[in-house]
C-alpha cells in the first residue's frame, strides 16, 4: 500500500496544473443553466481546447485516439480539473464516456474514423436512449422495436432519461430486434442521427427545475443497418462494455466538489452561530471522515484497476457510501441555511457578512436526490453487492410484464 | 502511487489468520468467557514470536522493522479471530516495555482521560489480572504502574464476557516512562490498531450474518433470498469497506507523513470502524434472528467486544469533534 505518486505521475500532474492555470482564464463566461445552445457551445470549445492539449479522451485507449493514461493518471485528471474548477465534461459525457469507448470496442473501422474523432475534438454531442418508461432498472425489457426493412431498420417506440437530447447530434440507442420476450439476447446497439425523420424531443423538468432530461419518441425512424455497432441481437454484450469502461473514477469530481461543500457548510455554521451546537460540529466532523474515506475507496478502486485491467465490484460499494453521504451533506447545508433555504437564489445575510449561498445548497441538495436512483438505484446496488459479493440467492427470474402476451 | 496491498502484505495478513485459526480457535476462546484471564501465556508468546508486538521495533533492536500499514493488517486479523488480552497496549510497549516485544510481558493500558463520560464514569481497567506492567496514557505522557500494586475491585458481571475488567478509586501516578511526544503517537497509532480490529470484528459478523443466511430457511426458501435481508448485508459490506479504506490510509499516512495529517487519518479511521463493527455487530444480531439472541450464537460476542473497543483511544463525540476542529482550524476565520 503506498499513497505517493511515482515520479512520472507528479510529472503529468505538473504539466496538466500549469496547462489549466493557463487555460482557464481564457475561458468566455459560463451561460445559463437553461441555456442549451449557449451550454453546448460552451461544453464543446472546452472539449476543443483538451483535444488541442492531448488531454482529449484522456482515459481512451491511444487505439480509438486516446491518450491512453493510467487509471492513475485518470485520476489525477479529474482531481486536477476539478480542484481548478474548470467546466464539466457537459454535453460531452455520453460520447465521452459511453457510445465513443462502446464504438472504439466493437465499431467497424468506418464508424470508428466517422465517429470517434468527432467526438474527441467536441464536434458531435451524443445523447442516451437506453431506458424506457417501462425498462427502468429492468432495462433488458426494453421494448422499442427496430424492424428490418432493406438496408435500414425501421425503429418505433421511446425511451427516457435522454440527456441532453435537445442538443445532441447522435444517440446510442438500443433496440429490440429479437422477439419481444427474449431480454438480453435480443437487443442491437444502434446509432441514430437525431435530424432523422421521425424523431421527437419532449423535454422533462426535473425537480431541480433543470431540463437536461428529455423523452424521445421514435416512429418509424430510418436508420441504416451500416449504423448497427455489433451484431445484431447482440448489443446487450455490446453495453456492457462500456458500463466497465470507468476505472473507479467515476465520482471523482462530485467527491472533491463535495469536500468543497462541505468546508463552506462548515463556513456557513460558524457565521450563523451554529458551530456552537455540538451537534452540529460533530456532523461535520462525521462528514468530513465519510468523504475522507471515500477519497481512500478512490484510491484502492483505482488502485485495482491498475493492476487488474477491470474495474472491481468496489465501484458499487463507493456508489452506494457516497451517494448516500452525499444526500447528508445536502440535508446537513440546508437545515444550517434555516428559512434562507426556502429561496434559490443568494440572499443578502442581516449581519452584513455577504449573501447566503443558498442558490448553490438549494441546488445541490435538490440534484442530490437523484444520485440514490441514476445508474442504477441503491436498492438494484445493494442487490448486486448482496448477490456477487456476499453469493446470497438471486431475485427471482424475470417473468413476462403485463401484456406481452406470453 | 498504489493503494492495494502488496504479495507480502497479503501473505502476512493469510500468516495471522492462520494462527489465529490454529491457536485463538472459537471454541478455544470461548473456554475464556466469563473468567478473570482472558491471557494464555503460551499462546501470546506465540503472537510474539510471530511478530504481533515486535512489528514496528526497528530491526536493530531486535524487531521486524515494518510500518503501521503491516500492523493494522495484523490487527485486523486479530479483531477477526476475537483475540482477546491487551494486543494494542502491548504492541504499543514494545521497544518501551522489557519484554513486550516478545510477549513474555503483558502490558495494558489505562487512559487517565479516557471516556470518562464526564468525570462520571468510575476509571475501568481492562484485563488486570493478566497484567505484568500496566500503563497509565495521558497526553503529558506514558506511565508505569505496578498493577498488584493498583487497589483494584474486580467487576462483578462485565459487559463482554471476553473482557474482564476492574474499577480502581484511584490512579496511581506511577513512573514515568516516555513523555508527551510518544503518548501523542500512541494515541494516533493506538487508534488505528483499535480501528482495525473493529474492521476485522466487522467483517467476521457479515460473514456470520451472510451463513446463517444462506443455511436458515423461512417460507421455503433461505432467509437470503429476501431484499430486506440481502440489503442488511450489502450495508455491512458498504460499512467495513468504507472504514477499511479509512484505517489502511491512515495506517499508510503514518508511515508515509508527506501524504497526509496522520491524526486527521486516525480520528477518521477509528470513527468509521467504531461504527461498522458496532453496526454490523447489531445487523448480524438481526438477521440471525431469535438464534442472534442467544448466548449460544457468538455474534454478540463481537458485538460486545465492538462497544468496549470504542471506548479505547477516542470515542465516537470525542473523535467527531477533533474533526470538526481540524475542519474548522483549516478555513479562514469567519467574518466578525
Amino acid at each position: 500500500m503506498d499513497l505517493r505518486y511515482t515520479d512520472a505521475e507528479q510529472a503529468f500532474r505538473t504539466e496538466l496544473r500549469a496547462w489549466l492555470a493557463a487555460t482557464l482564464p481564457s475561458l468566455p463566461p459560463k451561460p445559463s443553466p437553461h441555456d442549451w445552445p449557449g451550454r453546448r457551445a460552451y461544453d464543446t470549445h472546452w472539449q476543443r481546447l483538451l483535444f488541442e492539449a492531448g488531454y482529449a479522451g484522456v482515459d481512451w485507449p491511444a487505439e480509438g485516439g486516446g491518450r491512453g493514461a493510467s487509471p492513475v493518471e485518470q485520476l489525477i485528471f479529474k482531481e486536477e480539473l476539478e480542484r481548478a474548477h474548470a467546466p464539466y465534461v457537459g454535453v460531452n459525457f455520453v460520447g465521452l464516456l459511453h457510445a465513443g469507448p462502446t464504438i472504439v470496442a466493437e465499431g467497424t473501422p468506418d464508424q470508428r474514423a466517422t465517429y470517434l474523432p468527432a467526438i474527441l475534438k467536441g464536434d458531435h454531442v451524443w445523447c442516451q436512449g437506453f431506458s424506457e418508461p417501462d425498462a427502468g432498472s429492468d432495462l433488458a425489457s426494453l421494448r422499442t422495436r427496430a424492424v428490418r426493412d432493406g438496408d435500414d431498420y425501421v425503429v418505433t417506440g421511446s425511451k427516457i432519461w435522454t440527456s441532453h437530447a435537445e442538443v445532441a447530434d447522435y444517440c446510442e440507442l438500443l433496440v429490440r430486434t429479437g422477439p419481444e420476450d427474449s431480454r438480453h439476447r435480443g437487443i442491437t446497439w444502434l446509432i441514430l442521427p437525431m435530424d432523422t425523420p421521425g424523431v421527437e424531443i419532449r423535454p422533462l423538468t426535473t425537480i431541480a427545475g433543470s431540463t437536461e432530461f428529455a423523452e424521445l419518441f421514435l416512429d418509424g425512424v430510418r436508420i441504416p443497418v451500416a449504423n448497427r455497432v455489433g451484431d445484431e441481437d447482440d448489443g446487450w454484450r455490446v453495453t456492457m462494455v462500456t458500463l466497465s469502461f470507468e476505472r473507479g473514477t467515476a465520482f471523482v469530481g462530485d467527491l472533491l466538489e463535495a469536500v468543497e461543500l462541505l468546508d463552506s457548510t462548515v463556513a456557513l455554521a460558524r457565521r450563523t452561530g451554529a458551530w456552537d451546537d455540538p451537534g452540529v460540529r460533530r456532523q461535520a466532523g462525521h462528514l468530513r471522515a465519510e468523504l475522507d474515506a471515500l477519497w481512500a475507496l478512490t484510491k484502492r478502486n483505482v488502485s485495482q484497476a491498475a493492476r487488474t485491467g477491470v474495474p472491481g465490484i468496489g465501484g458499487t460499494v463507493f456508489k452506494l457510501a457516497y451517494t448516500e453521504a452525499r444526500q447528508k451533506l445536502g440535508e446537513f447545508s440546508l437545515s444550517l441555511l434555516g428559512r434562507a433555504g426556502l429561496a434559490g437564489e443568494d440572499l443578502e445575510g442581516l449581519d452584513g457578512g455577504g449573501p447566503l449561498p443558498s442558490e448553490t445548497m438549494v441546488e445541490d441538495w435538490l440534484r442530490g436526490i437523484s444520485l440514490t436512483i441514476a445508474a442504477g438505484t441503491s436498492q438494484i446496488q445493494r442487490n448486486i453487492v448482496a448477490e456477487r459479493i456476499l453469493g446470497l440467492p438471486k431475485e427471482p427470474a424475470p417473468t413476462a410484464s403485463p401484456g406481452t402476451g406470453r | 502511487m498504489d493503494f492495494e496491498l502488496t504479495e507480502f502484505q497479503v501473505d502476512l495478513a493469510e500468516g495471522v489468520r492462520r494462527l489465529c485459526e490454529g491457536r485463538f480457535g472459537l471454541e478455544r476462546i470461548r473456554a475464556l468467557e466469563s473468567t478473570d484471564h482472558v491471557v494464555d501465556r503460551g499462546a501470546w508468546t506465540e503472537l510474539g514470536d510471530a511478530g504481533v508486538f515486535n512489528l514496528r521495533v526497528a530491526e536493530a533492536d531486535g524487531g521486524i522493522g515494518l510500518g503501521l500499514a503491516e500492523a493494522a493488517l495484523v490487527f485486523e486479523e486479530l479483531g477477526r479471530a476475537l483475540v482477546p488480552g491487551p494486543l494494542v497496549a502491548s504492541h504499543l510497549a514494545a521497544g518501551l516495555v522489557d519484554g513486550a516485544d516478545t510477549g513474555s510481558t503483558v502490558v495494558g493500558v489505562v487512559e487517565r482521560d479516557g471516556g470518562t463520560a464526564g468525570g462520571v464514569a468510575p476509571v475501568l481497567i481492562e484485563d488486570l489480572a493478566d497484567l505484568d506492567v500496566l500503563l497509565v496514557l495521558s497526553p503529558d505522557g506514558v506511565a508505569a504502574v505496578d498493577p498488584r500494586s493498583v487497589d483494584a475491585v474486580a467487576v462483578a458481571r462485565p459487559m463482554d464476557p471476553l473482557t474482564p475488567l476492574w474499577t480502581v478509586s484511584h490512579l496511581p501516578g506511577g513512573t514515568p516512562v516516555a513523555g508527551p511526544d510518544t503518548a501523542a503517537v500512541w494515541l494516533r497509532d493506538g487508534a488505528v490498531l483499535t480501528a482495525a480490529l473493529q474492521i476485522g470484528a466487522a467483517a467476521w459478523t457479515t460473514e456470520l450474518a451472510v451463513d446463517y443466511a444462506k443455511q436458515r430457511r423461512q417460507f421455503g426458501r433461505p432467509v437470503g433470498g429476501f431484499q430486506a435481508v440481502k440489503h442488511l448485508c450489502a450495508d455491512m459490506v458498504v460499512r467495513t469497506e468504507v472504514a477499511r479504506a479509512a484505517v489502511h490510509a491512515a495506517a499508510v499516512t503514518a508511515d508515509q507523513p508527506d501524504v497526509g495529517d496522520p491524526a486527521t487519518a486516525a480520528w477518521e479511521a477509528k470513527l468509521l470502524a467504531d461504527e461498522a463493527a458496532l453496526a454490523n455487530g447489531r445487523s448480524s444480531i438481526q438477521v440471525h434472528g431469535g438464534m442472534g439472541f442467544t448466548w449460544e450464537v457468538p455474534v454478540h460476542l463481537a458485538y460486545k467486544r465492538a462497544r468496549v473497543l470504542a471506548t479505547q483511544f477516542g470515542t465516537d463525540d470525542r473523535l467527531a469533534e477533533a474533526l470538526a476542529e481540524a475542519l474548522a482550524g483549516s478555513l479562514a476565520d469567519p467574518p466578525a
